[in-house]
């Protein structure tokens, strides 16, 4: 579903990403595990067209969208829940909900997916009419997936979800992830510096290490291999 | 921080609109200029919200985008206008009405043209960089206005006639008000509003955030020339030195006082800044300096705007989605 051959992301001078190349077949749930700095962010901003890429292609069921524009990706269907869970802090939970659906036009499915993401996250329901800027870390990271997911998307790109957020709620918005895979079918590529969240949940994982793609396997095998437990599990 | 109250803005409309009807003809004259004054710092202060405040861009040029839109519609008035109102059917009421509206759109226009003209380069920048921006463009109106010799240049341009009365220029702060909060509150505006909060989120939601900034200038600016129409036909007489930065300075007090995306206390702003220095005139040479202490004053006190009532729900933001502001 996605294809990415040697993706080379810079900022000025600085590479961030060297020749970076990874695929995501439809129906996956796809890990990228790494620590600070490794590159994870500037892939999936690569990817959703926020940075644009020099050297490489992104090829997104079949079409190559690499030089396209965020919108025209989101339109797509490639949908990125950024890092830090950017909400609209002063807008509604509904109005942020809303704008997630900003380039649909079919008003009777619309409310259908609202219906779905009220579902899925009921906290969202209680608290519509309230300002996101005042809801907790967690309500938050349900509102930046549930906007997400408003667009329809048949791709869903998740940075970091468990970002300080209380490990309770983590819990649930990982159960979410696998919720929204298996009973929508959407296709997930997942952020995480929790390797072990994100091992546990995901079905292939690539380790990403100073720009580069160290390693790239099934997650159970992943999770057994030795230098992985090391550097990202806390394991010997 | 944006808020939109409902229909609280939509009674202010009405009322400024009846003010237009009701204040007598016959009022002193310093007073009415005072009220001329008002409306017109009304209307720049809303427009510059829009840019500032509800998009969270950081604009110091108003000031050149009302210079164009004054100069624009003081030209033709003055210069076209004897040629135009024989067009029109001779020098009636209603033709020189005709006159005076048409030149005060034709103004908006060309502010709006301005607007472009900045709002698109200087679309990469943010924050700081987008206010030094706008802040050399103003400066850079301001220049070549006063190397056009058609316009006086250095020495002023005197407009012929002073159009610019009660009726005139509180429809048209209404009408700014009208369509910034109608534009607001819409589904569309929402998207000025998401910008404002966070543009990385708002560019992965599929919005096209450099359309909406553009948009913002490009509205802000219009009602900017609006403004500067009123302004050269209630003076009677331009300087290019009346538009230099410290006017912008002048209207961003006037948004941040206010609130930074909160209309009515932008208005109530606007009113009480073009009223306080003329309050203070008994003090002489004191008068400026109590004005700025009162701003620093205010500022500490009421650092959310002087008018926002309810900033309560409106608390801050968690630190991840209040970072990267483009606004102070």
């Amino acid at each position: 579903m996605l294809e990415i051959k040697n993706l080379v992301v810079s900022y000025g001078s600085i590479v961030a990403l060297h020749d970076v190349s990874l695929n995501v077949v439809a129906g996956e749930i796809v890990t990228l595990i790494g620590g600070n700095g490794a590159g994870k962010t500037s892939a999936l901003k690569a990817i959703s067209g926020l940075v644009a890429p020099s050297p490489g292609s992104i090829r997104f069921q079949g079409e190559d969208i690499t030089r396209l524009k965020a919108h025209q990706i989101v339109k797509r269907g490639l949908c990125h829940v950024p890092e830090g869970r950017m909400i609209f802090a002063n807008l509604t939970v509904a109005e942020n909900l809303d704008m997630g659906a900003y380039l649909r036009t079919d008003a009777v499915e619309k409310r259908a997916t609202l219906q779905y993401v009220f579902s899925l996250f009921p906290r969202l329901k209680e608290r519509a009419q309230q300002i996101a800027g005042t809801l907790s870390g967690g309500e938050q990271q349900m509102l930046a997936i549930g906007r997400a997911l408003m667009s329809k998307p048949k791709f869903l790109m998740l940075d970091e979800p468990s970002l300080g957020i209380a490990p309770l709620l983590v819990k649930t918005i990982f159960e979410k992830i696998v919720e929204i895979n298996r009973e929508q079918g959407i296709t997930i590529l997942l952020v995480e510096q929790n390797a072990n969240l994100a091992l546990e949940i995901s079905m292939r994982g690539y380790v990403l290490e100073t720009g580069r793609i160290l390693l790239h396997d099934h997650s159970p095998a992943l999770r057994r291999n030795p230098e992985v437990r090391k550097a990202y599990l806390g394991g010997g | 921080m944006p808020h939109r109250p409902k229909s609280t803005l939509f009674a202010a409309v009405l009322i400024i609109a009846a003010l237009a009807l009701v204040v007598p003809q016959s009022i002193n004259q310093y007073y009415l200029f005072i009220l001329y004054d008002i409306g017109i710092n009304i209307i720049l202060a809303v427009s510059l919200n829009l840019i500032n405040g509800y998009t969270g861009q950081f604009s110091l040029g108003h000031a050149g985008f009302m210079a164009v839109g004054g100069y624009t519609s003081a030209y033709i008035t003055t210069v076209l206008g004897p040629k135009l109102l024989l067009l029109l059917g001779g020098a009636g009421t209603a033709s020189s009405s005709l006159l005076f509206l048409g030149s005060l759109l034709a103004g908006g226009f060309t502010a709006a043209l301005a607007g472009l003209l900045v709002g698109l380069p200087s679309l990469r920048l943010r924050g700081d960089y987008l206010a030094i921006v706008t802040l050399g463009f103003g400066e850079i109106i301001r220049v070549v206005i006063q190397s056009m010799d058609a316009v006086g240049g250095q020495r002023g341009f005197s407009v012929a006639q002073t159009y610019t009365n009660l009726f005139w220029t509180f429809s048209m702060a209404a009408l700014t008000i009208y369509t910034i909060v109608a534009l607001v509150r819409s589904s569309y505006g929402r998207g000025f509003i998401a910008v404002h909060d966070d543009e990385i989120a708002a560019e992965a939601m599929g919005i096209n955030t450099t359309q909406y900034k553009v948009t913002a200038f490009v509205t802000g600016a219009f009602f900017a020339g609006l403004a500067g129409g009123l302004y050269a036909h209630s003076k009677g007489f331009l300087t290019p030195g009346g538009f230099d930065f410290m006017k912008s300075i002048e209207i961003v007090v006037m948004v941040i006082l206010g609130g930074m995306g909160n209309t009515l206390g932008v208005i109530l702003a606007a009113i009480l800044l073009t009223i306080l220095p003329e309050a203070l005139r008994s003090f002489e040479k004191y008068r400026m300096i109590l004005y700025s202490l009162m701003l620093v004053i205010l500022m500490i006190t009421r650092p959310q705007g002087l008018f926002a009532w309810n900033w309560k729900w409106r608390r801050r933001a968690s630190p991840a989605t209040s970072n990267k502001k483009g606004s102070p």
